[in-house]
């Protein structure tokens, strides 16, 4: 945090305008690159706020099929919020509120007629912290389909698929009626993807899923998640720029604005581009010396 | 070895190894003293009156007090028990009284009243803390009004009782349904306030975990949440149940009475425990007093009983998230 004036006044001495712009400019000086040719979900001049606060600033952006974007900033930049609004998971945040738009294969999934249950079931979702319910491996799997009603016609094979497709099977097919509890880390976290995958979903947000797993198990799970890409659209929160850099396509950086006279901070997009374009020639002063680890 | 290490040995040896804690000076140790005497009172003084009351009934701890009703004694028994102990027929009542009618009483009050205040408490917990909305002004103030009906005096809710019965039709009031609806009210805010705590224990993880599977927050509440908080729940009702088997006043308000059978249905007269031992020690007989006497200790064994079950329930259950 301490580190945020010091950068504005580094920048400054480059370019003695970037300190006097408001939100507003500063925001339509984001650096957009290549954008993806077959997209999945757009957010539209999106705005989030929580109660009065302004949280995010207008941003806009592109999700590719089938590719892994990564959204990475330093805390505080509104990445987990943006995610957090690709589901509908931030209506259950009390006086959250969201302007703009978020397309979803060219429907906006604030309109007034779209059921946010509905949008979760195509939209699926894996947090921070491992969140295996209190059950056993199978019902983990199993309670998705059942309660969203999905056709099934063998609830076995469709546990198999899904603990498959999150390269898990092996490890627990022995013990499938065993509590979840009883897992490791990285085991819980790969059952969370898998109870996603198991819903069949399209795109699978991702919020900082290795943040709480030591290198090993977070090493799997990026493995996985590049098996996964081949099946699904990837929306992915790191705070690991590693990671970034080794799994993801495109590359989304925010970073966050202090307000002069309030001091509360407003996220905002910076650069959005192809991850190789956005690690070796940022356009951006701010996205350089955040991978360049100057501050953040 | 050089000089300064030896120095700096003799300065560590001379501070730290001092022969006495500074643990142990005055203040802290009549620190300690206060509060072992604290602890001392309280439970020597309880301890003392179990003992005490247990001494004094100490004479009537036989089947009678459970197979007997209140003063009442078979004829052909009363003639046997006259011949062998020398005590007049119309006297031997009082040394034979149980507590048949007021343990029934209490065991089918307690059925009652968990018939009632679970349900309406587990679903009013359940609205309030999974989908209330708390900014409204309404939901603030039954929240607020929560812990104020916890603190209600006992005696309101059987007037509350009473007029509930009447407007309901009952001409006698004194039957299982009124002193269980007296006490169902008497322990719901206390279900309530227990339930919301064992729901706010669950973790909001396990609630997003199975929105963003696209579950409605209904399907969330029932699958995860509710049976995720089932250990909390039990205990907290048992403890509130464990209240209400001690209450006398309203029922004495409700209009329960002695009675000398066993209750049949939810519609029987009867009376309860705790109401047959304040009459029967404000007994002049002494053999009644005994009896009284022995009839608190049964109803202790009663409580423990189920605060034993609520404890049992919660180790066993235990959950770490």
């Amino acid at each position: 945090m301490s580190t945020q004036p010091a950068t504005a006044t580094s920048s400054t001495e480059g370019e003695p305008s970037a300190l006097s712009l408001s939100i507003d400019e500063e925001a339509k000086h984001s650096v957009i690159g290549e954008v993806p040719a077959e997209s999945v979900m757009e957010t539209f001049h999106l705005n989030v706020f929580y109660g009065d606060f302004h949280a995010v600033h207008d941003v806009n952006l592109t999700f590719g099929k089938n590719e892994i974007t990564a959204l990475i900033g330093p805390s505080g930049c509104g990445k987990s919020t943006v995610l957090r609004c690709l589901n509908r998971m931030n209506d259950l945040v009390p006086g959250a509120r969201v302007e703009g738009e978020i397309n979803y294969h060219g429907q906006n999934i604030y309109g007034p007629k779209v059921d946010p249950i509905a949008v979760r079931q195509h939209i699926g979702m894996v947090f921070q912290k491992p969140n295996p319910f209190p059950k056993s491996i199978y019902d983990n799997i199993a309670y998705g389909p059942r309660v969203i009603g999905m056709k099934v016609d063998n609830m076995d094979d469709l546990v198999e698929e899904a603990l498959r497709g999150a390269a898990l099977w092996d490890e627990v097919k022995d013990k499938l009626k065993q509590s979840a509890y009883g897992l490791s880390g990285g085991q819980q976290q790969r059952l969370c993807i898998a109870r996603t995958i198991a819903t069949k979903p399209d795109v699978i947000l991702m919020d900082e899923p290795c943040s709480a797993l030591d290198p090993i198990a977070t090493a799997k799970i990026e493995d996985l998640m590049l098996q996964m890409r081949k099946d699904f659209t990837i929306i992915i929160v790191t705070h690991n720029m590693q990671q970034a850099a080794r799994v993801s396509d495109r590359t989304a950086f925010f970073t966050a604005k202090p307000d002069e006279t309030t001091g509360n901070r407003t996220g905002l997009l910076v650069e959005f581009d192809r991850t190789k374009q956005l690690f070796s020639n940022p356009a951006d002063k701010r996205t350089e010396d955040y991978i360049s680890g100057r501050f953040g | 070895m050089s000089t300064a290490t030896t120095t700096a040995r003799a300065v560590t040896t001379s501070t730290i190894a001092t022969g006495k804690s500074k643990d142990r000076n005055l203040a802290s140790l009549i620190f300690l003293g206060v509060l072992w005497f604290s602890l001392f009172f309280g439970v020597v003084v309880l301890l003392a009156l179990i003992i005490d009351t247990a001494i004094e009934g100490s004479g009537r701890f036989d089947h009678y007090l459970f197979t007997d009703y209140e003063k009442s004694i078979a004829h052909e028994q009363a003639q046997k028990f006259s011949e062998l102990r020398g005590i007049p027929v119309e006297d031997l009542s009082n040394h034979f009284t149980g507590f048949r009618g007021g343990i029934l009483g209490s065991l089918w009050l307690m059925i009652t009243t968990a018939l009632l205040a679970i349900p309406l408490g587990i679903a009013a917990a359940t609205y309030l803390e999974e989908f209330a909305d708390s900014s409204t002004w309404y939901n603030r103030m039954i929240e607020v009004n929560l812990q104020n009906l916890a603190a209600v005096p006992s005696i309101i809710y059987g007037m509350l009782a009473a007029a509930i019965m009447g407007l309901m039709g009952f001409q006698f009031k004194g039957i299982v349904i009124g002193g269980a609806i007296a006490l169902a009210l008497l322990i719901l805010p206390v279900v309530i306030i227990t339930t919301r705590e064992a729901l706010r224990a669950v973790p909001q993880d396990i609630r997003q975990g199975s929105l963003a599977l696209g579950a409605t927050v209904w399907q969330t509440t029932r699958r995860q949440t509710l049976p995720s908080a089932i250990p909390g729940i039990a205990t907290g009702t048992i403890l509130g149940l464990s209240r209400a088997i001690g209450e006398a006043a309203p029922l004495i308000m409700v209009g329960l009475a002695a009675v000398q059978w066993d209750p049949t249905g939810f519609t029987s007269k009867v009376e309860a425990l705790p109401m047959q031992i304040f009459r029967m020690a404000s007994s002049p007989q002494e053999a009644v007093q005994e009896a009284a006497s022995a009839g608190i200790i049964v109803l202790l064994a009663m409580i423990l009983g189920m605060n034993a079950i609520a404890i049992i329930i919660r180790n066993k259950f235990q959950r770490s998230w």
